[in-house]
């Protein structure tokens, strides 16, 4: 060992690690698909948290008199508590007179819990099951043709036959579309694994005596988080887009309860004279779905360039 | 070697510089660089990694990735006219056409959707305006020129039907195929096995006479260059540090850089070092075999006996090397010894415990005995741990408290001769030499009876890698450990080893004391591999001492 050599890594800070942590943390903040994403998904959950404070009324409350009324009708309005005041349809109303404007903004909160609950159970149940059949060999066959057979499914007749056999309701929702979602993740994360458990510091790790769930959790899981974040916000968008669907074809979060697919599926049959109950919860709707891609389009590419030209 | 003074050059490097991107460690990666390649001449241009070799090399086919290398000064000359000034059209019309190319690593370079005759074919309609029958007259002809069995056949194969010396035969064919005057060949032979490269030199060596080709032979093997070499340029860091025909810079060096370099390499004498014949048995094994494949749930049966009856024996205090080409079972013999794959059938003793078929419960207790160094210094340690964590998890797995695994692992750096205060680095602040260092460390910190090198020292430099195979053997000595040395390199096992096994094709097919197997080899494998090995009537390690005595 030369001096000079020794020197160079000297000169090489400790604190490398952490500053390389924070470019990345530079380049997300730098990168524009991230940050619209962020701040775009960031509005629509503050907004669903704080439906009750945007001037809502409650979204289930019936006006016969006030039915299919276009946006921006003023209507001097008597409310359950007794009360009565001047109050504006933004979005106009539906066929029994409901406030389409809560009912859209109350039906962001199901559109969006649905895709975060899906997104983090098929991660974490995808995310073991993945990393215990890439790792195991005699478990992986029997794994991954089961994990087969779940793909032979459409997602979305699967999620209808789950729905059938149980009530329908948020749970039931939530369970049907992750069940679909779970092989896709349990695959990426196999293959990433297939690939680490060859790398010599597995061996090497191996051959020191490490157990498994050890060499699992220290070697092999910090290489999966990177792409895991970014299936997770593919799973969540499709997410949000099967649970729409899921309410408009009326197998769904029951209808009293306000989607913005079931707000649509009550809006279809007058469709053609007033757009505005479909068009409404359609523009929340493509305007999420865009925000969390764009988001997941963007930590692709930071977190993992590789990928980029793979997806 | 050509007389310069009558005829022009036919490449002419002057004075080129390249800079590097800012934030780099030098600010040129070539810094004014002079070569000129005459007509029938073959320059080699020999460095370590990093010394601008390559550059140079992409620099003349204006190949350099653009943005990020740019020539920033000098000219290259290729018949008189400078190709840094040419336009992107005339490049094209340039390559190809006056000067080609051939790589390292024949099957990335070489598309493998399209058949050879194909890949050819495309060069010649690039180029010139011959018509369907002549182009094939043409192909069969190179391929016949690049002594290629069965041309028809060879031009319908697709690259991955082909061996790794016939791809590079194929790259050679469409390099040469519109008899361009410069040649550049980087590493051609690097990827390839001593026997397959010995072939190959003797095509470059052939071809370049009969075509009166002017070859640019980059490479890091001063065996190669002993063997090719009409001239010889030295590099480091950018600069040409000594320049002359290749028998006197590589007797008779004057610069102490490659003094140094030549003095590295290591010598084909063993080193005859006298051997404790009593010295206790660590590792024997037992008609070891292997077998791969065999059929699973859903695929055919299709078994590869990658060992086969391979029956060794390490004792304490001595090395045993297992040489040979690539897919001669040498690997697999050292993984099943430190049970990464479960042997198929045989017996391994270490001591006296036979841990062929021991369970994992058992091998547990017996995997801290053995202890395995990997080639790929880049690879072997994980990017995301510091060092020490990695050296210290042996030890904490059976059962050592952290303090004194780091109090070990400080130790252990200085025995490594590396900075014991650099435990708390990630392993991409290291070199390669030093990560190597540092799997070394990790491997003694389990206090191992036996040590597996695979390949430990292929991926490095030659001066690094006579540091860590000094570090080894000191190691070895002083430890009193027992050593199992992987190697294809026949210089390094005859500096290392004690023994030696030669492997082919799965067996074991020499077996002996290193000093007998070189000097008298009995098998007509072992006969050929020595006779394959490069510069082998050139002694490097004694002549540098004789230069620098």
């Amino acid at each position: 060992m030369t001096e000079g050599t020794e020197n160079l890594v000297d000169s090489a800070a400790s604190a490398d690690a952490a500053s390389r942590r924070a470019t990345v943390w530079e380049q997300l903040v730098r990168n524009p698909s991230v940050m619209f994403g962020a701040i775009v998904l960031g509005l629509m959950v503050l907004m669903a948290l704080c439906a009750p404070l945007l001037d809502t009324m409650d979204p289930s409350s019936i006006d016969p008199a006030w039915r299919n009324k276009n946006p921006g009708v003023e209507h001097l309005k008597t409310f359950s508590d007794g009360t009565e005041r001047e109050w504006t349809y933004r979005m106009g109303t539906d066929t029994l007179g409901r406030d389409t404007y809560s009912r859209v903004i109350y039906g962001a909160r199901v559109s969006l819990a649905v895709g975060i609950v899906v997104a983090v159970l098929s991660l974490a149940i995808g995310l073991v099951i993945g990393l215990v059949s890439g790792y195991i060999r005699w478990l992986d066959t029997i794994v991954m043709r089961v994990m087969d057979g779940l793909m032979a499914i459409p997602g979305i007749l699967l999620a209808i036959a789950l729905v059938s056999l149980a009530d329908a309701g948020l749970v039931t929702v939530i369970l049907a579309i992750t069940i679909p979602e779970i092989p896709r993740v349990v695959r990426l994360v196999r293959s990433i694994v297939l690939s680490i458990r060859e790398e010599p510091y597995v061996e090497a790790a191996i051959s020191v005596g490490t157990r498994v769930p050890l060499i699992l959790i220290r070697h092999v899981l910090p290489n999966t988080i990177a792409p895991l974040i970014v299936q997770g916000t593919y799973i969540c968008a499709s997410a949000i887009l099967v649970e729409a669907i899921l309410s408009f074809l009326g197998v769904g979060i029951p209808p009293e309860t306000p989607t913005w697919g079931n707000i649509m599926a009550e809006g279809r049959l007058l469709f053609r004279v007033y757009p505005h109950n479909i068009m409404f919860p359609g523009i929340f709707l493509a305007i999420t779905v865009l925000a969390v891609n764009m988001l997941g389009d963007g930590l692709r590419d930071t977190l993992d360039p590789r990928m980029r030209k793979r997806l | 070697m050509t007389d310069q003074t009558s005829t022009p050059p036919i490449l002419e490097i002057d004075n080129l510089t390249v800079d590097l991107p800012d934030g780099n460690d030098r600010r040129h990666a070539v810094d004014g660089v002079s070569i000129s390649v005459g007509p029938r001449e073959i320059v080699c241009l020999v460095g370590e990694s990093g010394s601008g070799k390559s550059v140079t090399a992409f620099s003349v086919m204006g190949l350099l990735p653009k943005g990020q290398l740019t020539p920033s000064g000098g000219a290259i000359r290729l018949m008189g006219e400078n190709v840094l000034e040419a336009s992107d059209e005339r490049l094209r019309e340039l390559r190809g056409a006056r000067m080609s190319m051939i790589f390292q690593e024949p099957m990335t370079a070489l598309n493998p959707t399209m058949t050879c005759g194909d890949q050819i074919e495309e060069v010649l309609t690039t180029h010139t305006s011959l018509d369907q029958a002549a182009r094939e007259a043409k192909i069969l002809d190179i391929l016949e020129q690049v002594q290629l069995p069965d041309p028809p056949r060879m031009a319908a194969s697709y690259p991955h039907q082909l061996s790794g010396g016939q791809r590079q035969r194929i790259m050679i064919a469409m390099a040469l195929v519109l008899e361009p005057v410069l040649l550049i060949a980087d590493e051609p032979t690097t990827a390839l096995d001593v026997t397959t490269q010995e072939q190959i030199l003797k095509l470059i060596k052939d071809i370049q006479r009969t075509h009166e080709t002017a070859v640019l032979f980059i490479t890091h093997d001063f065996g190669v260059v002993a063997e090719i070499a009409d001239r010889v340029a030295v590099m480091q860091w950018g600069k040409v540090v000594e320049e002359g025909p290749a028998e006197a810079v590589l007797k008779r060096p004057h610069e102490p850089y490659t003094k140094m370099l030549i003095g590295a390499v290591p010598s084909f004498t063993p080193h005859g070092r006298a051997r404790e014949a009593k010295a206790p048995v660590v590792l024997a094994t037992d008609a070891l075999c292997k077998t791969y494949g065999g059929g699973g749930f859903f695929q055919k049966a299709r078994a590869v006996n990658a060992a086969q009856d391979v029956s060794i024996e390490v004792r304490r205090g001595e090395t045993l090397g297992i040489v040979g080409e690539s897919g001669s079972g040498k690997s697999t013999v050292a993984r099943c010894i430190a049970r990464l794959i479960d042997p198929t059938s045989g017996h391994i003793y270490l001591h006296n415990d036979d841990i062929a078929q021991a369970s994992q419960t058992r091998l547990r207790a017996l995997r801290r005995r053995v202890q395995i160094i990997f080639q790929d210094p880049y690879r072997s340690l994980n990017p995301r741990r510091t060092v020490g964590a990695s050296i210290v998890e042996g030890p904490m797995n059976y059962g050592m408290g952290a303090k004194e695994a780091y109090e070990r692992a400080r130790s252990l750096m200085s025995l490594v001769r590396l900075d014991p205060g650099a435990l708390d680095r990630f392993p991409h602040q290291f070199s390669g030499g030093q990560r190597q260092r540092i799997c070394i460390a990790r491997a003694l910190a389990m206090e191992p009876d036996l040590l597996i090198a695979d390949e430990a020292v292929s991926a490095l430099d030659v001066s690094v890698q006579a540091q860590v195979l000094e570090l080894l053997d000191d190691i070895r000595r002083r430890l009193d450990l027992a050593m199992l040395f992987i190697t294809h390199d026949l210089r390094v096992a005859a500096q290392v080893c004690d023994t030696v096994a030669v492997m082919h094709r799965g067996r074991v097919v020499e077996y002996g004391e290193a000093a007998e197997v070189f000097g008298n080899p009995q098998h007509d494998y072992t006969r050929a591999l020595f006779a394959a090995a490069p510069g082998r009537g050139f002694d490097f390690g004694s002549a540098a001492a004789l230069a620098a005595g």
